[in-house]
C-alpha cells in the first residue's frame, strides 16, 4: 500500500510539473509587457527597464522558469501587485473556505445523491422515479452563476432566511461558528443542488446495473431482506463508479466552486483568483493556478486509494 | 413524426449504410431526442427568426423606462438602460448558440485529430502526447480560460478558440482510445495489407469508425460551450459589450435583485436552461443509439 502510494506520487510529478508548466508559458503570453501592465500607461522606458530587472523579467524565459519552479518547491511563489501580502499567505487563508465549502457540499450531495439513485433504481419506472429524474436533468442544465441568483432571490431576498453573500457579519477574518454557518449556508446548498443533480443520475445507472448481477439474486435466494440485498449487496458495488467520478468531478467541483464564491461573494480561492484575474495580478493567478492543480491531482489520487479501500479485489501493486 | 427520415448527406457520407439507418432509427424513435431536437429548434428560431418579427431595437435606450417591467411597449420590459429586454435576449442567443456550437466543432476537430493521431503512433509519442492531455484535464477549466481571458481581452472569433482550446482534450483520450481498439481489428489489417498507408488507414478507415463517439461526445460540448460563453461572460471576462449575451445579462441583472425586477433574472436563465436540456436530451439519446448496450435494458 505504501508502495503503491509512493509510486503514484510519483507518477504525479509530471503532471505537477506540466501544470507548472502551462501556467508559466501562458502568463507569458501576455501581449506588451508584465512591468507594463504593473506600472500603469505612464510608465517611462526606464522604470520598465528598472521593473523587469527587479522582477528578473530580464532573464531568458527557461531561466526564468527554473528559478521561479525553485522558488516554488520553497512554498516562495512571490508577491501580490496589488495586495501588500505575499501569494502564499494570501492562499493559505483562501484554501481553508474553500475546502469547506467543497467538502461539505461533495458530502451532502454524495449522501442524497446515493439515496435518490438506489431508490430511483430500485423503484425504476416509477413515477417518482421520472418525477426525480425531471428535477435532476433541470438542476443540471441551470448554469451555476444563474442557481446561485436563483438561491439569493428566493432564499435571501424573498424569504429573507440566509445572508446573501460573504463570510461574516460584519466582515471579520474568524466569524462565530453560528454566523459562518449561516454565512455558507446558501453556497453550499448551490453545489449540493448542483451536484446532486448529475451524480444521482450515475448512482441510479450503477445501482440498476448491479441489481441485475447473478449475486444479488442469490442473496435474494438465500432469503435475505430486500434492505439487505440493496444495501450489502448492490450498495457496495455501485458505490465503486462513484468514487471514480469524485475524481473525474473534482477539475468542475472547483470550478463550480469559483462560480458560487464570486456570486455569494465568499472569499475562498475562486474569488481570490477571479479578482486576481480581472486585476490581472499575475503571480496570485499564476499561484491560483498550480494550487488548483495540485489540489486536484492529490484528490484523484485520494479517489484511486479509496477506491482500493471500497474494493478489496483491488490489488495495490 | 414518426415516418423515418433519412439521414443527413454529410453523415452519411462518414458512416456506413448500414450503421447510419440501425443508429438513426433508434435515434429517432426515441422521444427523448426528439423533445431535444424540438427545444433546439426553437431556441434557434426564437433568436435567427425571432427578430424578423419583433422589430424592436435592442439598442435603443429610453430614460423614460429604465428598468421597467413588463408592458404592451416592452413585452418583457427594460433593462438598466431602458433597453427592449425581448429584442436582447433574441439577439443575445444568437451569438451565445454561435459562439457555443464553433467552440464545441473547432474542439471536436482537433480533439479527433489529436486521438487518432496518439493512438495510431503508439510508442513515446502517445505517452508524451496523452501526458500533455493529463495535464490540461487536471486543471479545472475555468481557471485556465479565466486566465486565459485575462490577458487576452477576447473577441467572439477568439472567445471560440478560447474555450476550445481547454474543450478538446475529452475527445481527444475517448478517441484515442477507440483508434487503439479499432486498428488491432481485421478491416483495419485488411486495409494495410492492401497497401494502405498511414494517412488512408487513418482518414478512410478509422476516423469514419469514430464518428458514432466523436457525435455524442460533440454534442453534449455544444451545451458544455454555451453554458462557459455564459459564465465567462456573466463573470465579465466573456465578450465585450454593446452586443448582448445571455451571460452578461444575467451579469447586469445582479445589480437588481433586490428590487424584484424578475424579468431581469428569470428569462435569460431560463433560455439557457433550455438550450442546455434540449442538447443534454440529444446527447443522451444519441449515447443510447450508438451504445447497443443500452438498448432493450429495462432502464
Amino acid at each position: 500500500m505504501s508502495q503503491y502510494l509512493l509510486r503514484r506520487l510519483l507518477e504525479s510529478v509530471p503532471t505537477f510539473l506540466g501544470i507548472t508548466i502551462v501556467s508559466f508559458i501562458i502568463i507569458h503570453l501576455v501581449p506588451g509587457n508584465v512591468a507594463q501592465v504593473f506600472l500603469g500607461p505612464k510608465a517611462t522606458p526606464f522604470l520598465i527597464a528598472q521593473v523587469n530587472h527587479e522582477l528578473g523579467l530580464d532573464k531568458p524565459l527557461p531561466v526564468q522558469y527554473v528559478i521561479w519552479l525553485w522558488q516554488l518547491l520553497h512554498g516562495n511563489l512571490g508577491n501580490s501587485y496589488f495586495q501588500n501580502e505575499s501569494v502564499w499567505q494570501l492562499i493559505l487563508t483562501n484554501v481553508p473556505r474553500t475546502l469547506a465549502i467543497v467538502g461539505i457540499s461533495v458530502v451532502i450531495a454524495d449522501a442524497v445523491a446515493i439515496v435518490m439513485g438506489v431508490y430511483q433504481a430500485y423503484r425504476r419506472n416509477s413515477v417518482l422515479d421520472h418525477v426525480l429524474t425531471s428535477i435532476a436533468y433541470f438542476f443540471y442544465s441551470m448554469p451555476g452563476f444563474w442557481l446561485s441568483i436563483v438561491m439569493i432571490v428566493v432564499f435571501s431576498v424573498d424569504l429573507n432566511l440566509f445572508p446573501s453573500g460573504g463570510i461574516s457579519n460584519p466582515l471579520i477574518a474568524n466569524p462565530g461558528l453560528g454566523s459562518w454557518v449561516a454565512h455558507i449556508t446558501l453556497p453550499v446548498f448551490t453545489l449540493v443542488l448542483w451536484n446532486v443533480a448529475g451524480w444521482s443520475r450515475y448512482m441510479r445507472a450503477a445501482t440498476t446495473e448491479a441489481l441485475i448481477q447473478d449475486y444479488v439474486r442469490t442473496a435474494r435466494a438465500k432469503g435475505l431482506g430486500e434492505f439487505v440485498v440493496l444495501v450489502r449487496h448492490a450498495l457496495r458495488n455501485s458505490l465503486l463508479p462513484m468514487i471514480t467520478l469524485f475524481g473525474f468531478s473534482l477539475p468542475a467541483l472547483f470550478s463550480g466552486a469559483l462560480v458560487v464564491e464570486v456570486v455569494f461573494n465568499y472569499p475562498g480561492l475562486g474569488l481570490l483568483f477571479y479578482n486576481a484575474a480581472i486585476q490581472r495580478d499575475y503571480p496570485v493567478v499564476l499561484g491560483g493556478v498550480v494550487v488548483i492543480g495540485t489540489l486536484t491531482v492529490l484528490g484523484n489520487l485520494l479517489a484511486d486509494v479509496l477506491y482500493g479501500v471500497a474494493d478489496p479485489r483491488i490489488q495495490y501493486r | 413524426m414518426l415516418a423515418t427520415p433519412a439521414a443527413p448527406p454529410g453523415a452519411a457520407e462518414l458512416l456506413s449504410p448500414e450503421t447510419v439507418s440501425r443508429e438513426w432509427r433508434a435515434f429517432w424513435r426515441n422521444p427523448l431526442g426528439l423533445v431535444g431536437i424540438c427545444l433546439v429548434l426553437l431556441l434557434v428560431l426564437f433568436s435567427f427568426v425571432g427578430p424578423l418579427v419583433y422589430r424592436a431595437s435592442p439598442y435603443t435606450t429610453n430614460v423614460t423606462a429604465i428598468v421597467a417591467g413588463p408592458s404592451a411597449q416592452f413585452p418583457l420590459g427594460t433593462d438598466s438602460l431602458g433597453r427592449d429586454e425581448l429584442a436582447r435576449l433574441m439577439l443575445g442567443g444568437q451569438l451565445s448558440l454561435e459562439v457555443g456550437f464553433a467552440a464545441a466543432l473547432v474542439a471536436m476537430a482537433f480533439g479527433t485529430f489529436y486521438g487518432i493521431t496518439s493512438g495510431m503512433a503508439g510508442g513515446y509519442v502517445d505517452t508524451l502526447l496523452m501526458r500533455i492531455v493529463d495535464v490540461i484535464i487536471a486543471l479545472p477549466s475555468l481557471f485556465l480560460l479565466l486566465l486565459l481571458n485575462s490577458i487576452f481581452r477576447p473577441s467572439a472569433v477568439l472567445l471560440v478558440f478560447i474555450i476550445a482550446s481547454t474543450a478538446w482534450v475529452g475527445v481527444a483520450r475517448l478517441v484515442r482510445a477507440e483508434t487503439l481498439s479499432l486498428r488491432e481489428r481485421e478491416f483495419v489489417e485488411a486495409a494495410s495489407a492492401s497497401g494502405a498507408g498511414r494517412p488512408r488507414l487513418m482518414l478512410r478507415h478509422l476516423l469514419p469508425n469514430t464518428m458514432g463517439i466523436v457525435l455524442v461526445a460533440a454534442t453534449f460540448q455544444v451545451g458544455d460551450s454555451i453554458l462557459t460563453v455564459a459564465t465567462l461572460s456573466f463573470l465579465g471576462l466573456g465578450l465585450p459589450p454593446p452586443t448582448p449575451n445571455w451571460g452578461q445579462m444575467l451579469s447586469d441583472s445582479l445589480n437588481y435583485i433586490f428590487q424584484g425586477s424578475w424579468w431581469l433574472i428569470y428569462p435569460p436563465g431560463l433560455l439557457i436552461v433550455m438550450v442546455e436540456l434540449g442538447v443534454n436530451f440529444v446527447g443522451d439519446a444519441l449515447r443510447e443509439a450508438y451504445d447497443p448496450r443500452l438498448q432493450g435494458r429495462a432502464a
